[in-house]
């Protein structure tokens, strides 16, 4: 196991040699430059050629590149054009609110879609099953943001029951030791606040869960219809095995590997940064700190921040792979 | 089992319950000192003289005074920082006798030598600052470095000469020739007057430039320490949640009544009206046109439109014939229905422009300009009088993937003025380019015929937008006028405010006389907030001079 992951990590410097590589020449192809979105209508020819050259864009590519590569050397992502914020300094305000997001919509996907699949599979062909299925697509169907704007609307504008945006209500003081809200609540023992930080999370998290709860309910009834019918739980009900022991010993031990790779799939997708939800929800993750930066050509944002959600998805995935010794002893790496 | 799946479902129906109950206190109790404004992004900088955003400008207009300032609601200039001022003879000294017994909030006393270090300072931005994004204000009003970095203009070119206390309250700014429109560019929060000690102590200008010649900031003046004069101070920056202030002890104005501003960063419109509706926020910028019927019909909600103050036009180049034929230009404003498309394309926000200025700025002329009413047939007698042979081809240009203030949908602009054109003689042939940069790089290097474009003021000055555009030959409008030039240079250099407001407002005629463009569209933007937020005077250079300190809650 030891040399498996060892071997995986040692695969991150060609890949991220590749991204680096990839997101520089892309971002280069975008028409314009940071001059036009930093001055709007005063850009004058002469101030968009300074700022080219003040930022060494005016230098052939293999330059920039070389002048980029010194950069990540030193440990640096790079300052922020728009802001003169450092990569690095964003990203740790930024990811926290983007991992705790996708944390509590992967959360949701599964709490309510694993035994939502799990039902509709012992309920096969049955009324549940049948409104399990509906549910899903119509899950699946709906835009995010659609559907995030209907939630507020609801139960923030007309109810009143809860929050319509951010993290925390904006007058709280709340210490961040970690960006992790509800971590934070916890170590400091604040229950007020921890439900303050639970409340705003409920909405995004419902909004942004709803297609992963649909895909994980979808491949668990799948997986569940599959493995029940397997020789070996026939034999273990068949030694009288009580029907719950069964089900949580043999079938759902072996229907939840499928499961794992969606949720691992599902889990880097959303750690990349879920640009609607956060947009919609005043979320301040790095989805829309990303989507900020392709628009107003934030070379130094694009390329560190890729470069960091490459390295998020990787681990994601490799912690997935790892998983599935966890739940099936049988399975081995060598 | 069924009875155990029965209590099952009953507990969750009383969790869910308890819970959308205990949800149901989730709004927190406000105190009515404390406002929330939401903004369409975090500030970029808290340091003025490096940004030029708006929710950067509205943020440090509360923190820093200037030396001169603006009367609510409008552009006249009023004493702020300076409580008088008188010109030289030359028009080279501008003396301003400066307030007494002012501290800014770290309590470093405010004096003449503290006006001479900030303008000193900015004058002297090392090479990194002088970044045309970074010190653009600087760079438009006054232009020039010290010690210019490459590519930059130095001493010889800049309009400021330098600065001379003259004991403890009185400071000259000298300029190298004579301007006026620096007066009301210096009222901006980009001139406003920082602390010295904070400037040093924090080390506003320290920084490292990397390999890719990116500054990076390391003294923590423009973050976490920005100290002026003003009525609040900096209190806690949490980016993309929140930036508060609280108010000044030492402000030497009237005390705030609101003691806590807030301002929320919530980048969507529609998520901002929501927050408004719930009560999260007590108020908002950047209100979109199609939501303003919601706001109006909200009885806990009000909709202040802030006079208008940016211009929307159809530029025309006069080196590409036949343009430079006046009867020509004429017959095009006669064939423009800027009418029907200032009504209908602008959410209601839209006022038909007779001239390039705007109403809320002086030097506008109320009398003299030459009207141009939609008149398809008179703009066929002057393409007929010119010599020309009916339809006239012109090439018109449009941009695409862009909404600006003046031209929210660019297109349908154009379709509008296509069509209103096509029935007054002349025969439209259309091209598009994206805005940025193809679009913009076409304009400004003369290539388009006819194009629309518009303009939002950098400061509350007639020369930010005449003479900017119809000061000098350009190739994106390709004339030479010199009249014209003479005129603007002069109602520019002209100190008297009474001749000068006059002497613009000749130029407003001249220029609708000449025509280089056809001003079709003045449009202005709105502010919501609650009902029970009373003082809120929306200005034409919004969201500077819409000070939180006037406000009161209740």
């Amino acid at each position: 196991m030891l040399k498996f992951v060892v071997r995986r990590l040692l695969l991150l410097v060609p890949i991220l040699i590749g991204i680096s590589l990839l997101v520089f020449a892309w971002i280069r192809a975008l028409p314009g430059s940071p001059a036009e979105s930093l001055l709007g209508e005063h850009a004058t020819p002469q101030a968009i050629a300074q700022i080219r050259h003040q930022y060494g864009l005016d230098q052939p590519i293999y330059v920039q590149y070389w002048h980029y590569v010194q950069t990540l050397a030193s440990g640096n992502l790079g300052t922020s054009i728009t802001t003169q914020r450092t990569v690095v300094y964003e990203l740790s305000q930024r990811f926290p609110a983007t991992a705790e997001l996708a944390l509590g919509a992967m959360f949701f996907a599964i709490a309510v879609g694993v035994p939502l699949g799990f039902f509709a599979a012992k309920r096969y062909g049955g009324w549940f099953d049948h409104l399990s299925l509906v549910g899903s697509l119509i899950g699946i169907s709906i835009p995010v943001f659609f559907l995030g704007l209907i939630l507020k609307y609801v139960f923030a504008v007309r109810l009143g029951w809860l929050p319509s945006i951010g993290r925390e209500d904006v007058l709280a003081e709340n210490p961040h030791p970690t960006n992790f809200y509800i971590l934070d609540a916890i170590i400091e023992g604040d229950p007020a606040a921890l439900w303050d930080a639970v409340q705003h999370l409920i909405l995004p998290a419902i909004a942004l869960g709803s297609i992963p709860l649909a895909i994980v309910t979808r491949i668990t009834r799948a997986s569940v219809l599959d493995v029940q019918n397997e020789d070996y739980v026939r034999t273990a009900r068949a030694k009288g095995l009580r029907p719950a022991v069964v089900d949580s010993r043999h079938v759902m031990r072996n229907a939840l590997l499928p499961v794992v790779t969606i949720v691992g799939l599902q889990a880097g997708l959303l750690l990349s940064g879920a640009v609607l939800t956060e947009t919609i929800f005043a979320w301040p993750g790095i989805g829309s700190w990303l989507a900020g930066a392709i628009f107003n050509r934030d070379y130094p944002v694009l390329q560190g921040g890729i470069l960091f959600v490459a390295v998020v998805f990787v681990f994601v995935n490799l912690l997935v792979d790892i998983s599935y010794a966890v739940i099936n002893p049988k399975i081995r790496y060598s | 089992m069924r009875a155990g799946r029965k209590k099952a479902w009953v507990g969750l129906a009383v969790v869910l319950v308890l819970t959308a109950m205990a949800a149901g206190a989730h709004a927190s109790k406000r105190a009515t000192a404390t406002i929330v404004f939401g903004t369409e992004a975090d500030p970029a900088l808290m340091d003025p003289s490096l940004v030029s955003d708006g929710p950067s400008l509205r943020a440090t207009d509360q923190i820093f005074n200037s030396l001169v300032g603006f009367q609510r609601g409008g552009t006249k200039i009023i004493p702020e920082l300076a409580t008088s001022w008188t010109t030289s003879k030359n028009g080279l000294a501008w003396t301003f006798k400066l307030r007494h017994n002012v501290k800014f909030s770290d309590g470093t006393p405010f004096n003449a030598a503290a006006v001479c270090v900030n303008f000193t300072r900015w004058y002297s931005f090392p090479a990194p600052l002088q970044n045309a994004a970074l010190s653009y204000y600087w760079q438009t009003v006054f232009g020039g470095f010290r010690n210019p970095a490459a590519g930059n203009p130095g001493p010889d070119k800049s309009l400021y000469k330098g600065c001379k206390a003259h004991g403890v309250y009185s400071v000259s700014i000298l300029l190298s020739r004579r301007s006026s429109s620096f007066l009301a560019a210096i009222g901006l929060p980009n001139f406003g007057i920082a602390s010295p000690t904070a400037l040093r102590k924090y080390q506003a200008d320290a920084g490292t430039v990397d390999a890719t010649g990116v500054f990076h900031p390391t003294g923590s003046f423009a973050t976490q320490h920005p100290v002026g004069t003003g009525p609040y101070m900096l209190s806690n920056w949490s980016i993309g949640n929140k930036l508060e202030l609280v108010a000044n002890p030492r402000y030497w104005g009237p005390k705030p009544k609101i003691q806590r501003v807030i301002f929320r960063p919530i980048g969507d419109t529609a998520a901002r009206l929501q927050a408004l509706q719930t009560g999260e926020i007590q108020g908002m910028d950047g209100v979109n046109p199609a939501d303003f019927g919601t706001i109006k019909g909200d009885k806990s909600l009000k909709l202040l439109t802030r006079p208008p103050f940016t211009v929307g036009y159809v530029g025309i180049n006069q080196s590409i014939p036949p343009m430079n034929k006046l009867a020509v230009r004429q017959a095009l404003a006669y064939g423009l229905d800027r009418k029907t498309v200032a009504t209908a394309f602008y959410g209601g926000q839209g006022t038909t422009a007779n001239q390039f200025l705007p109403p809320a700025l002086f030097g506008f002329a109320k009398s003299g300009v030459p009207t141009y009413s939609y008149d398809p047939n008179k703009a066929k007698q002057l393409l007929q009088s010119a010599g020309l042979t009916l339809p006239v081809k012109v090439d018109f240009w449009y941009p695409t993937n862009v909404s600006r203030p003046y031209m929210p949908d660019p297109a349908r602009n154009f379709q509008a003025f296509q069509a209103s054109l096509e029935k007054a003689g002349f025969d439209v042939v259309p091209h598009s380019a994206p805005w940025r940069p193809d679009y913009r790089a076409g304009v400004q290097a003369g290539k388009d015929q006819l194009f629309l474009f518009g303009w939002i003021a950098d400061f509350a000055d007639p020369a930010d937008f005449l003479n900017v555009h119809f000061g000098s030959q350009t190739p994106q409008f390709g004339f030479n006028n010199a009249p014209l030039f003479a005129l603007l240079a002069k109602a520019d250099a002209e100190p008297d405010y009474d001749k000068r407001v006059a002497l613009y407002q000749q130029a407003s005629v001249q220029v609708m006389k000449f025509l280089p463009v056809i001003p079709y569209v003045w449009s202005s933007s709105a502010v919501a907030l609650k009902s029970n937020v009373k003082g809120y005077i929306p200005g034409p250079i919004g969201p500077v001079n819409e000070p939180f300190a006037a406000l009161s809650i209740g």
